[in-house]
């Protein structure tokens, strides 16, 4: 009754939109309907886990994209490129093009070695079980940087819906419900419910922006209100544009490659030396850093979707390699198209809703998807409502399908990997199912609670900061170990820990010291970590390298397990040919019960 | 794993099958993300060489934003398309190559 009338307060507080309201209510009710129908029927361990391992290619490559595309696709590119212009568009083509990676590098070769998850490669490739429990430690890393970017997610949406209510609510209210979603249906339910929300998220983020360009111009023509440096006025002039305020960058920075994203660190330490070194300083390094800020990010993104715990789980419910290929293909189809469409809303929000601008936290650039359709309103009334409540709908759908797949591989690792095989190897089917459910109400409280400290920071830039983590951590891992036979478990540990953990320190540190930055309460509560600026300030490069460390963390994860697996040579597996026959010869030679049979044979089992 | 190591005279175990098969595999992957990273990093060498260039305007978009934003995507499909094709007619030659062995 309590909750009941709350809700009633914050709707009866006005403001609320009823369509916006529909929308995203029956897309949560649908979800949860969903789950517990899985729920019924998904009754083994191994359903919970890697559902039975037995996905048609359509559903996987639309439930992997369904969870691939998160809050930070949804709404993060969008807030991106209308705050930071062109540089931001490396985000989507990197995430996307990720996917290329991972296919030629390591999707088959895994899928043939047949393991549940990271860990269980790690544990098989080296036959060693210390090796795991340092895998599972990144599964949980990795996952807590993913869910911080969805959880913001949910608090701006919430916000944007009910505007009376504070931003931790939404982050509480949805998290808690996707919780109890995985804990009570796993991942079978959740490989429906991922499949059936890439195609809200594509509904949702295309047909809205389509009657929007209808009416208030296209794409091209809205870039091309935009002038550039070497033009004196803007080549397209037939759309209409707000004046912009007085936060936004200018044109010429916003639409060109080097801009406010990638020189924030040089233009900061410009402004913090005497005015007539200034110009110089600017001539010199602007660029050059920029160059290399933008490097770095690609080799984030790139590397990075190759190591996403979350992503390679999948690639197990297909029934054969062949089949993880075709899936991967679709997987690159459906999210290259839809990556098409979130800048297309940053380039309109620019022009239409400069605004935004001004706005902190929950009411910034980050809320422009919701924002934007609305403005249909103002000719077309109720439509503007119900196109708002669409991509109300797909923001749902978003930070809903891709928290709650975090959640199940996260949980995995907890459950599957820590208890499972480290604390009670012994233990009864039972047990480990209700480990899982209570891994999963574990991390689901842990996740919300970091949720609800970084409202100030970019929904893009975190996943980003997750994807850095990824690079220098698994993907060198599994690249490595899949192609190099020398390589030894004291090498694999070594670089994964030492890139991983690096990368790790550098985003914390940079995230603590925007926070300390903000004007809110979350400014005073990292107040100690100011002096972090003052420092990047002499020191831009500096800045540059922990705000983007994959372009020297990823090299040093390589160079360190190559270095220590040459001085442990002798450690190299025993049936290390062995085990590379399973990883790349082609599955009909059936070496992999071979591989099983002798394994067990030779371990006295 | 003393216990059975197989049948040694197969020629899935020789060590020459494992090399060939490795080498051919990471031959295509490595053409076929030659191929993606000439593009993917050359375009913001071509950004920072030749900014006025990739400044120009193409129906509205600056010809650099063309490219990156609506350009890449049918590019990295064509590769791995080409890539899926390749791998998977591999596989089929590898199998045939070690059936053909086994009987001969």
């Amino acid at each position: 009754m309590g909750t009941t009338s709350f809700l009633l307060a914050v709707v009866d507080s006005g403001g609320v939109d009823g369509w916006i309201v529909a929308f995203s209510a029956i897309t949560v009710i649908v979800t949860l309907w969903m789950g517990f129908r899985a729920a019924k029927t998904s009754k083994t361990a191994s359903d919970f886990f890697v559902a039975g391992r037995s996905v048609s290619v359509g559903w996987n490559a639309s439930a992997i994209s369904g969870e691939y595309l998160s809050a930070a696709s949804f709404m993060g590119i969008a807030g991106m490129v209308m705050s930071s212009g062109y540089d931001a568009l490396w985000y989507p083509v990197c995430y996307a093009c990720g996917y290329l990676f991972l296919l030629l590098f390591i999707a088959g070769p895994l899928r043939r070695f047949g393991a549940y998850t990271i860990p269980d490669f790690a544990e098989g490739r080296f036959d060693s079980p210390l090796f795991r429990k340092i895998a599972v430690c990144f599964v949980l890393f990795i996952g807590f940087f993913y869910t911080m970017p969805q959880m913001k997610g949910a608090g701006v949406t919430l916000a944007y819906i009910f505007p009376s209510l504070p931003y931790w609510a939404g982050v509480v209210l949805v998290g808690g419900v996707i919780t109890l979603n995985v804990a009570l249906g796993g991942m079978k339910g959740i490989t429906l419910v991922q499949a059936f929300q890439y195609w809200i998220k594509m509904f949702a983020i295309s047909v809205p922006i389509f009657v929007v360009m209808a009416v208030y111009g296209g794409y091209g023509a809205h870039i091309g209100a935009n002038k550039t440096v070497v033009e004196n006025a803007a080549p397209i002039v037939e759309v209409t544009r707000q004046p912009l305020t007085e936060k936004a960058p200018r044109d010429e920075v916003w639409v060109a490659p080097f801009g406010p994203l990638t020189t924030k660190a040089v233009n900061a330490a410009a402004k913090a030396m005497p005015e007539e070194e200034r110009a110089v300083f600017l001539a010199e390094k602007q660029k050059s850093y920029s160059l290399l800020y933008t490097y770095s990010l690609i080799i984030a993104l790139v590397c990075g979707t190759a190591g996403l715990p979350h992503i390679l789980v999948r690639f197990y419910t297909n029934p054969d390699g062949g089949a993880a290929k075709r899936t991967t293909m679709w997987v690159m189809i459906l999210i290259g198209v839809f990556y098409v469409f979130p800048p297309v809303f940053g380039v309109l929000g620019r022009n239409l809703l400069p605004e935004l601008y001004a706005g902190l936290g929950a009411k910034g650039t980050d809320k422009i998807v919701l924002e934007l359709p609305r403005l249909i309103a103002e000719k077309y009334g109720v439509l503007g409502s119900i196109l708002s409540g669409i991509t109300c709908a797909g923001a749902f759908a978003a930070f809903m399908s891709t928290f709650s797949g975090l959640l199940v591989s996260m949980t995995g690792a907890l459950a599957h990997d820590v208890y499972g095989r480290i604390l009670r190897p012994q233990s009864t089917a039972e047990q480990r199912l209700r480990a899982f459910k209570f891994s999963a109400v574990l991390i689901g409280g842990v996740a919300v609670l970091l949720g609800c400290f970084v409202e100030p920071l970019e929904i893009n830039f975190m996943v980003g900061q997750a994807f850095a983590i990824a690079a220098a951590s698994y993907f060198p891992l599994l690249f490595m170990s899949v192609w190099w036979r020398g390589m030894t478990m004291k090498g694999a540990a070594t670089g994964m820990l030492a890139g991983g953990l690096c990368a790790l320190i550098a985003a914390t540190v940079t995230n603590l010291a925007t926070l300390s930055l903000d004007p809110g309460p979350m400014g005073k509560l990292f107040a100690g970590f100011k002096g972090m600026n003052d420092f990047w300030a002499t020191h831009p490069l500096l800045r540059i390298l922990c705000e983007q460390p994959a372009i020297w963390a990823v090299p040093l994860a390589i160079v360190l397990m190559v270095i220590v697996s040459k001085l442990t040579s002798k450690d190299v597996p025993s049936d290390v040919r062995m085990k590379m026959l399973v990883l790349h010869a082609p599955e009909k030679l059936g070496l992999k019960q071979e591989y099983i049979q002798e394994h067990q044979a030779g371990l006295g089992h | 794993m003393s216990s059975s190591t197989p049948a040694p005279q197969d020629p899935v175990h020789s060590e020459s099958f494992l090399a060939s098969l490795m080498r051919r595999q990471l031959q295509l992957s490595v053409a076929c993300a030659a191929a993606f990273l000439i593009v993917l990093l050359g375009l913001p060498l071509a950004n920072y060489y030749a900014p006025e260039l990739m400044a120009t305007r193409v129906a509205g978009f600056t010809l650099s934003w063309l490219i990156l934003g609506v350009v890449f995507f049918p590019v990295v499909w064509v590769i791995s398309y080409v890539f899926i094709k390749r791998s998977i007619g591999l596989e089929e030659a590898e199998v045939r190559q070690v059936e053909n062995e086994r009987k001969g």
